[in-house]
Order: C-alpha cells, then structure tokens, then sequence
C-alpha cells in the first residue's frame, strides 16, 4: 500500500484490484482469517449446540444479545467471516489466474541466454580442454536431456553456450495446489446448497422411514428438495452396548453396535447390516451414522378402574457419561391428563448432595424416580410440544415416586397406578446426504499433491559455455536457483546438478579433473 | 508376558529415558559452556534480484563453536533416549493391544518421541548438535508433564476411536508436533541471533553459539517446507475420520476450529517468507505464532473445550 490511490475511476479500481491481489494482502488476509476463526471456539455455536447457545444467552442478559447480534453465536456463516474468505478467495482468484498464463509462456519459452560473466554466479566452475567447442557442447546438451533438463544451444561457433533449465513443476505445483484449493470452497458450498441432514432416535424394534416428518430434527440445503428424499427405510432389531468396567476409565463407552435390517425403497427386498461408530451403513446416495444411545423405560399406567391407558418405551436424554437420564411421560388418555417428569437411572445411587444419580452407564440396579402432575398438558394449545418436556404452569403436583423394575406406584390422589415393566436401549443416527464431498476429497488431494510439488521442487538454471582464447578452450559451468525462499540446501542442489556434468564431461574425456574450482 | 509387567517395563523405560535426556541435557549445556572461539565463518547467501539474477552476499562472522567433544556425547545419549522412548511407546502399545494413541498421557510421550526423533533425523543431514539443548528441553518438559500430570492407566479406545484413520491422522499430526517444535526453536534463535547481528554485536553468549540468523531462518523454513503438507494431510485425514464417525467432515469443532487455526497460520509463514518486507523477524515470529496455535489445540482445547474431541481421558 505504498501509493496514494489515483482520482479517476478506472485508474482507482485499478488501484484497489492491484492491492487486493498483492501478496501483502493475502498475508493480512490470511491473518484475519485464523484471528476471525477463533471466537468459534470459545461461544457455543448454534450450528453444533444450538441448546448451550440458549443458555448461554439466557445466563448473560447484558452482552450475549449483542454477540448474538454480531453473530458470535454462528461465527463461521457470520458475515464478517463469510466476508474475509470471499475477499481471501477473490484475491487468489486475481493473483493465481494470470500466472497461469505467464506460466503456460514460460514453459514453452526456451530458456535465457547465458549471462556474459559466469563468473559472478556461485559455485562457478571453470575447466580447459583441447576438445572441439562443439564437441564440447553437444555432451553437456545430452548429458541434461538426459537428466530431464529443457536445453537450448546457442549460435554455432568457436564461443557458444549450452542454457538448461528445470523445475517448471514447481510452478505448476503452486498453481494447481491454489486452483485447487478453491475448487475445495466450491465442494464445500456444493455440499451446503445441495446436502441435507436429519437425527432420529430410534428404539429397539422401532422402524425408520426416510420422510421429513420422520425426523426429530432435519436441516437441508437452499436447493435441497425435502419432498424427495430417498425412499428407504429400516428398523432397529437390536443394540448392544459395553462400557468399561476396570478401574481406569470406568464406566468409559468401548463399543456401539446396532443391529438394522433396511430397505432401499418399499418394495425391496430386506437387507441386514451392523452398524457401528466408524461404520456408518450407506443407502441411496445418504449415509446413516450411529451418533448416540440411550434408555428408553417401558412404562404402563392404568386408571383408578384398573384399565391401561398407556404403555410404550419412551426414550430419555442422557445426562452425564454415566446416563442419568431424564425424560417425561403424558398421558393424554386420561382425565384429568396425567403427566410423569421423570429420572432414569441405569445404576441408580442416591446420595445428600447429588441427589439420585447413576454411578455406571450400564443397567445393573436401574431404577426410575418421578413426579406426577395432573392438569393442562398444554396438548390442545396447537403449538408443538417437545417429548422431553413438560410445561407445570396449568398443573399441580401429585407426588413423588420411585421404582424398581416390575415394582408399581399408586399415585396418592388415586387417580391411578404407574409401573416400572422395564427398559428398552434407543440409538440416535444422524442421516446425511452431502453431494459434495466426493469432490472435496478430490480437490483436497489435489492440493496436497501440488502443495508437495511446490515446496520440494526446486526451479533452477545451468549454462555451460565454452570460448577459445590464445589456443586454449575454456569451459565454464554455472548456474542459480530460480526459487525466491531463503534456502542454504538450493546451493548444494545446485552443486549437485552441475557436478552430473562435470562427469559427463569427464566420462566423455573432454575435460580430466578440475583444473580450478571455485565455491 | 503379564500385562502388569509390560506396564512397568514401558513405564520404566520411559522413567530411563528422561534420566538419560537429563545426561544428555548436561553434555548440551557443557559443550555451549565451553566453546572455542572460530577464527571466522564465511556464510554465502544467494537471492534472486530482478530479472533472475543471483545476487551472492558473502558475511565472514566470527563465531563461537559449542564444545565438540561434549555436543558428541550429548547426541549419542539422546540416540539413546530415543531408543527407551521407542521401546516405552512400543511396550505401551502392547500392553493396550492398540496404537499407542488412545489419552493425552500417549500423545504426550509419542510427541516426545516424535521431536527427538526429528531433531535427530535431521542432525544427520546437515551438523545441528548446537541445537540439541533445545530440544531436550521441551522433551524433558513434555515427559516430566506426562509421567506427572496426564498418567492414566492403559485402556481401551471409545468406539469413536477405533478407526485407521486415528492411526494414520495422529500419526501424521505427531510428526508435525516434532517438527512444528523444531522449527519454533530455531525461529526463536534466530530473533535472537538478528537483533544481535543488527546491534552489529554477536558476542553474546547465546548469539555467539548459535548459526546466523539467516542460516537459522533457512532451517525453520525447511523444517516447516516438510511439516505443511504433513499437517494438511493430517487436517484432511481427521476429515475422513470425522465424516465416519460423526457424519460430517468438518465441523467447527473446536478441536477442528484450532486445527485450521494452525494450518492458516503456518500457510501465512510460507507466504510472509516470499513477501518483500517479511522474510526475516516477521516470519520467524509467525512460524512461532503456529506453534502456539498447535499448543493450544493440543493442551488448551483437550482441558478447557467441551468437544467431541474430548476423549484426553485426564483425571477419570
Ligand atoms: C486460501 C488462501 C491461500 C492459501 C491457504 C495459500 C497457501 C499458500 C502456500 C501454503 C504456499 C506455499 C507454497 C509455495 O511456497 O510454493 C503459497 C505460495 C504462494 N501463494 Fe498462496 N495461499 C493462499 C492465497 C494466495 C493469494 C490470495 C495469493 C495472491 C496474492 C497467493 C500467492 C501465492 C504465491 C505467489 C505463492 C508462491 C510463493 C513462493 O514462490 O514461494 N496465495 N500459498
């Protein structure tokens, strides 16, 4: 930013195109970039826990409005972020795309003429011969053929020159590895217009069909069509969890398995797969994945006549590691409607400070405490009601119980009789479909492959000339680096390089050692 | 074998290898101590001008050479160190009947591992035994923190883990945390090594033991020319992993988050080091600010995030 901008028009979007494609400003970009990145990871983000975002809102009524506002809560679709990458990408775009071209020319273009003096270049090196110049000349053209160098030489005559040159995959490197990068973007945004994802909770002998309505929560693209999902669907036959049981780590999760047998679309035939952490089970375009488990208490209630009006598994949240879990149950068949806010313990303890609470993950002692409500469940009102709640302002409180497995509870208004059958174990999947991540991988890969190339190529040009002075032909060997980093080990390659054609040089009996060297 | 006895012969092997990092800890601090002074040091250096010239700068510094006999010592107890540190990472890996790489405690010591083995891979190549008291230092560190604080008792993997994508994705970002380390030291030497060679005095008792700075710059810049693509493959990799387990390859999980905080920064480095006016302390400072961002993806998000990723296995 070394100039004031110029007053007219095009000469200032000149101007402003010519900053925003300077390295300098990619180099500040890409600061902003990581600096804008970080409050991600220090606000809870509506995209990974959109619940702890409330939270946090509701326990900082002073500023957490506001961040809202700035959109702190949703960093990475936040405007300014969104706003740095564009500018980062616009600015590759202007820097990368007209090397392409100056490339494309370099790379047909013969290499340059030697320099009038070598000796000024490092690692000169300087022989005598009797040979005949061209004779000279031609071996040192072969040996670097050979070697993959693109040679040019120059004018027949007593003094003439051999000029080579390589690495022009350096280049090419860096230029794939940003191109590339961008297509990655593009994968991304691929995947963000076109991809969709859902989460079911799922329990043991329950079935999944793939429609919107199916799911507990679904989000999908601006061009995604939730009217035509894939048609398949599946049940959960069973699952098995393992916790660990030895002392370190206890009670940590050592392996998921969900038995499913699943359907392509209705009229398939059923198919069986085991569906594990790791091992996701791929099905029309979509993948299912095992994100989560739980229990799901089987609880029946009858009325004060003796009659059932209720009986299911109903799936609790996990609240810990140790799946203390909560969940409600209603009634709605009852009158007045009845409405259970209830604790499911695997292994259950209960203790002054804690309260009760499960002390494993794995069902050894559970146990299931609850408070009845009867009232208003709030399920005419017409606005939808979450499963895991219950909403007590238009109830009152019957009391509080407490059951083992097979164990039954009277409520004390006798209203009626709540038991405790059992447990059924529910998983969570997470369904997604992403169009684009195929070709993010692509891409990626690409990137690295060119990424390498233009960090462990190195561009680098060798003259070899030879002049007849008083009866006497001198050769001389040189060459540079054509890298721009500061790189000591360059020399040595160099050294390398022009080594190959002292030997060819030697091998060919032109010259017979070095007569006079010089680093 | 017994379990219990692969576990106290790769603790015991791991508890002798720092007793020998210490050894070589002093040979590194002896030779520093007692240099000979060089008589002069000639340092060529090329850059490219205008039009693809080479334009050669030849310095003559005088410098102080760290103790040979010393450095040698200090080198071969390292080599050492690092073979206990193989075997205590190795056994480790037995007894759990996995990849070594299930808790912060086994990042910990194959990070060790992993910045020994680099420094002394490199040493090889090109003389860096000036270097070795900087890197035993932090490995020193490293172990003391893990055999103190981050200890757990080998365990098996969550479900969440047992992936080769786990194996291929830390194992790639433990060889970056090696190199990664390395070139933060180098980088800070060579701040060092610039302000005294502005100050036009290099007498110092760090600044005259130490390469040039330019020398210094070139190593960092090496060392991060290798652990870039490595790092980017690692980031991809955990990608994969994550799209397995978790349905989705990014996330802007924390851990995710400061993963690319660390690539952005470093993918800044290599720029700075060809943008006119920031080769030198600028760069070295941002190949420094990466480590920090690494670190703090490793320590900072492990204690303090709530992620996915939380799977240190500290304290429980
Ligand atoms: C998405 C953002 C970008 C990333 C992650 C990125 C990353 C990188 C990396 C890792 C290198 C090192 C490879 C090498 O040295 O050959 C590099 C080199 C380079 N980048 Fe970028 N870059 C980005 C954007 C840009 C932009 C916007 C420009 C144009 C101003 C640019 C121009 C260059 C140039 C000219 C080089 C070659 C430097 C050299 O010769 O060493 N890059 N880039």
């Amino acid at each position: 930013m070394s100039q004031l901008p110029p007053l007219s028009n095009t000469g200032f979007l000149r101007w402003i195109w010519r900053q925003l494609t300077s390295m300098k400003t990619a180099l500040v970009l890409l600061f902003l970039l990581a600096l804008a990145s970080v409050p991600g990871s220090i606000y809870p983000q509506r995209g990974v826990d959109p619940i702890k975002v409330r939270d946090y809102i509701a326990n900082n009524p002073s500023w957490g409005p506001t961040l809202d506002r700035f959109g702190f809560f949703e960093v990475y679709s936040s405007p300014w972020f969104s706003a740095i990458y564009l500018l980062l990408f616009i600015s590759l775009i202007g820097c990368v795309v007209p090397r392409v071209g100056v490339h494309f020319r370099a790379m047909r273009s013969a290499p340059p003429a030697a320099p009038k003096l070598l000796d000024r270049l490092a690692g000169t090196r300087t022989f005598t011969t009797d040979k005949d110049p061209a004779e000279v000349l031609n071996v040192a053209a072969n040996a670097l053929r050979q070697r993959k160098w693109r040679v040019v030489m120059g004018p027949q005559g007593a003094a003439s020159w051999v000029a080579a040159e390589k690495g022009y995959l350096r280049e090419t490197g860096n230029l794939v590895f940003h191109l590339a990068l961008l297509f990655v973007l593009v994968a991304i945004a691929i995947g963000g217009l076109f991809g969709w994802k859902g989460n079911v909770i799922v329990r043991e002998g329950s079935s999944f069909s793939d429609t919107l309505t199916q799911y507990d929560a679904w989000g999908g693209g601006r061009y995604t069509d939730a009217q035509d999902l894939p048609p398949f669907s599946f049940t959960l036959d069973k699952f098995t969890v393992d916790f660990e049981r030895g002392v370190a780590q206890r009670g940590a999760p050592r392996a998921f398995e969900a038995e499913m047998s699943y359907k392509t679309d209705p009229s398939a035939p059923s198919q069986r797969a085991l569906v594990e952490v790791n091992e996701p089970l791929v099905i029309g375009g979509a993948k299912v994945f095992l994100v989560g488990h739980g229990y799901a208490p089987i609880v029946t209630v009858t009325d004060k006549f003796g009659v059932q009006i209720f009986n299911d598994a109903v799936p609790f949240l996990p609240q810990d590691g140790m799946f203390t879990s909560t969940g409600v149950v209603k009634i709605p068949d009852s009158t007045p409607r009845l409405g259970l806010q209830a604790l499911f313990l695997p292994t259950a303890a209960l203790d002054e400070i804690r309260g009760p609470h499960s002390t494993f993950p794995g069902p050894d002692d559970p146990a299931l405490f609850m408070s009845a409500w009867k009232g208003d469940l709030g399920l005419d009102s017409g606005t939808p009601q979450s499963v895991y709640r219950i909403v007590t302002d238009k109830m009152s409180k019957i009391g509080l119980g407490q059951l083992k497995i097979g164990e039954s509870w009277k409520l004390p208004d006798g209203s009626g009789t709540v038991t405790f059958v059992g447990f059924k174990r529910w998983a969570s999947f997470q369904i997604a479909s992403d169009p684009g991540k195929e070709l993010a991988l692509v891409f990626v890969t690409l990137s690295i492959l060119g990424l390498s190339l233009s960090l462990f190529i190195r561009r680098r040009r060798v003259w070899v000339k030879v002049a007849t002075l008083d009866g006497v032909t001198v050769i001389q060997l040189a060459g540079i680096m054509r890298t721009s980093t500061f790189d000591d080990e360059d020399i040595g390659a160099l050294s390398e390089d022009l080594d190959g054609v002292e030997q060819a040089l030697m091998a060919a009996e032109v010259i017979r050692g070095n007569l006079e060297e010089e680093r | 074998m017994s379990p219990e006895s692969l576990a106290r012969m790769s603790n015991m092997a791991i508890y002798s290898s720092m007793l020998v990092l210490v050894g070589a800890m002093f040979a590194f601090a002896a030779s520093f101590a007692g240099g000979r002074r060089k008589p002069a040091d000639v340092v060529v250096t090329t850059e490219v001008g205008a039009g693809g010239t080479a334009v050669i700068t030849r310095t003559e510094l005088s410098v102080v050479e760290p103790g040979r006999r010393a450095a040698n010592i200090g080198i071969s107890l390292s080599w050492l160190a690092f073979a206990l540190l193989l075997a205590g990472v190795v056994l480790r890996g037995i007894w759990a009947e996995r990849a070594p790489w299930g808790n912060m405690y086994e990042f910990s010591i194959t990070a060790a591992l992993s910045v020994l083995g680099v420094y002394l891979l490199a040493n090889t190549r090109v003389d860096l035994r000036w270097l070795g008291l900087f890197v035993v230092i932090p490995v020193l560190l490293t172990l003391g923190v893990a055999v103190t604080v981050l200890y757990t008792e080998a365990a098996q993997l969550v479900p969440a883990l047992k992936s080769y994508w786990l194996v291929i994705h830390v194992f790639a970002a433990i060889v970056c945390a090696g190199a990664f380390t390395l070139a933060a030291a180098t980088a800070g030497l060579s701040l060092v090594r610039d302000r005294a060679e502005k100050r036009g005095n290099v007498e110092g008792f760090l600044s005259a033991r130490i390469p040039d700075a330019e020398r210094l710059r070139a190593l960092t810049n090496k060392t991060l020319a290798f652990a870039f693509p490595l790092w980017t493959f690692a980031v991809v990799a955990g990608a994969i992993w994550a799209e397995n387990a978790w349905g989705r390859y990014w996330g802007w999980d924390p851990k995710e988050t400061w993963a690319f905080i660390t690539w952005v920064v470093y993918a800044a480095y290599l720029h700075a080091r060809s943008t006119a006016g920031w080769r030198g302390n600028k760069a070295s400072i941002i190949a420094i600010a990466g480590w920090a961002a690494f670190l703090m993806n490793y320590f900072g998000v492990n204690f303090l995030a709530s992620s996915l990723h939380s799977y240190a296995g500290v304290g429980s």
